[in-house]
């Protein structure tokens, strides 16, 4: 089941909600792009990459500027309601989730950096493996959390809110597997914690995919799931 | 070994979570699902405390079906909008509530509107008393073309309600009051009622209607004819007015009804679509026609 946007009958309000979904979606593209490369940057090294990550870093807060100036010419001009209003008010909120995305980029760059910029030895494979597939996962649930978007689609924002389980049991494993490096050579801590500060970035990235459904469904059911797994504890 | 404990930590913070989160995908389906075919009216049409409980009320000009099975319960000191196309009915079902559609020859009305344990259809109630007591107010400001001040007392003094001058100067002072109209007019009393703004003119109106003790307030778009100031001081008027009355305003505005109004009823062609609190009318409306009209869909 999905919704529409377009349809009013003053058929301007349909292009300014246009333009504004075109946007959010631009934005939610660049922003994926600067989580695979970051994830890249890390996996093959590639320092150069991480200079153009954090450059497009302020090209991803433009957009946000851009997006809520957008969002409140809307609510002062068409006063929307309805599916409109919580159109608007979700594309409001996941902007920052968007712009967080961002900063979870930059910030897996900049401990790229730090971990392959220095004197001392890289990082060995068997100890990246776990960034490897947590990366993976959170990228597939970021682009199905930005395909959902685009479709505004409540299955697949169901399908996907119920699958994040999986992320949370890898970064468990990944983190008792790393304990144990730390526990057999005590010389890895500093990557370790670096590692497990990039493996709580992409988390994050799933945190913030997860929210992007979220305000989906919201979008389109006009029900408010969020917080609810606290509420019921 | 208790090192190993504390490191994960966290792990387990997010395993008491996603033990939880399992009960929290199951999402109900969109709520705007009822189609556009479906003519039954959706949502809750009853109130705790009724002032004025309509069922199954048909009007008919002529052969024409003009409302169909409306039921529908007037809440105390509530204000309910009544929102619609032009020609849906809202217009005729207000009407209805003070019999000003015994005016109309080819009118019919049936069904039942039940007020103080009384069919207000009941050919024995007399008119005058009922719409005394369901007072209206229209459109475009229509005073008496007599002074202010006989504006507000003709009602009263036909009714009886003041036994002397002193009384009715009373009334007519409070009622000019509790409209925020007497500092404006006290100097000019025994001008023509016609001599104020529109704005004051609607005021005027509304003062005139509350001056008989009325239990319910029927509003037909009483601010269409206003500027924004004045539509203001309509709303803030009716803020007020609704501790002490039922409140039944017919609007084109949307924005009015969303800004006044505790419940909102949406009319369609004759039939009552969906009734609901404001807020959930719109931000989630449950029929399509109520979202498509109230979103500017009218494809």
């Amino acid at each position: 089941m999905a919704t529409r946007l377009e349809g009013h009958t003053f058929r301007r309000f349909d292009g300014e909600l246009y333009r504004l979904n075109t946007e959010i979606l631009q934005m939610a593209d660049l922003v994926y792009d600067q989580v695979q490369m970051a994830l890249e940057s890390f996996q093959q090294q590639k320092l150069d990459i991480i200079r153009v990550i954090t450059e497009r870093e302020s090209q991803v807060d433009a957009m946000e500027k851009s997006i809520d100036n957008t969002i409140t010419e809307i609510l002062a001009k068409r006063c929307p309601v309805a599916r409109d209003l919580r159109a608007i008010m979700a594309f409001s909120k996941l902007v920052t989730d968007l712009e967080r995305l961002g900063d979870e980029a930059a910030k897996i760059a900049h401990i790229a950096t730090t971990l392959y910029n220095n004197e001392h030895s890289n990082p060995s494979n068997y100890l990246l493996r776990d960034i490897t597939g947590i990366g993976k996962f959170a990228c597939t649930l970021l682009k199905e959390a930005i395909e959902t978007l685009d479709a505004l689609d409540l299955e697949r924002a169901e399908k996907l809110l119920n699958s994040h389980d999986n992320l949370d049991e890898e970064f468990q494993a990944g983190l008792r597997r790393l304990t144990t490096y730390v526990l057999e050579d005590a010389r890895n801590v500093g990557h370790i914690i670096n590692i497990v500060l990039v493996m709580k970035s992409l988390i994050r990235i799933g945190e913030h995919a997860r929210n992007l459904a979220e305000y989906v469904v919201y979008m389109v059911s006009g029900e408010d799931i969020r917080h609810t797994e606290i509420e019921q504890t | 070994m208790t090192d190993n404990a504390k490191i994960a930590q966290p792990g387990n913070q997010l395993e008491r979570r996603r033990g939880d989160r399992r009960k929290y995908a199951r999402i109900h389906l969109s709520r705007a699902t009822v189609s556009r075919d479906n003519r039954q009216t959706v949502g809750k049409v009853t109130v705790a405390d009724p002032r004025i409980h309509c069922t199954d009320v048909n009007v008919f000009y002529g052969g024409k079906h003009a409302l169909r099975n409306v039921t529908i319960d007037i809440g105390c000191q509530e204000i309910i909008a009544m929102i619609g196309p032009s020609g849906c009915g809202k217009s005729t079902f207000l009407r209805c509530l003070n019999r000003m559609n015994d005016t109309i020859e080819c009118c019919r009305v049936t069904g039942s509107i039940m007020m103080d344990g009384q069919d207000i259809n009941d050919k024995s109630i007399d008119v005058v008393p009922l719409r005394a007591k369901i007072g209206m107010v229209f459109q475009k400001p229509n005073p008496f073309p007599k002074s202010v001040y006989e504006n507000i007392a003709f009602g009263p003094r036909i009714h009886g309600l003041a036994k002397n001058k002193v009384e009715l100067d009373e009334i007519v002072v409070t009622s000019l009051k509790r409209t925020g109209l007497w500092e404006e007019v006290k100097d000019r009393l025994d001008q023509p009622g016609t001599s104020l703004s529109g704005g004051q003119q609607q005021r005027l109106c509304i003062a005139r209607t509350i001056a008989v003790n009325p239990e319910v307030i029927l509003m037909d778009e009483p601010c269409s004819a206003l500027d924004p100031i004045a539509t203001a001081k309509i709303e803030e008027l009716m803020d007020q007015l609704c501790t002490d009355y039922s409140i039944v305003i017919v609007t084109h505005s949307m924005q009015q009804a969303a800004r006044v109004s505790h419940r909102t009823a949406y009319f369609h062609l004759g039939d009552l679509i969906e009734v609901g609190t404001t807020e959930q009318i719109f931000t989630t409306p449950a029929h399509q026609l109520t979202e498509d009209y109230i979103t500017g869909r009218f494809g």
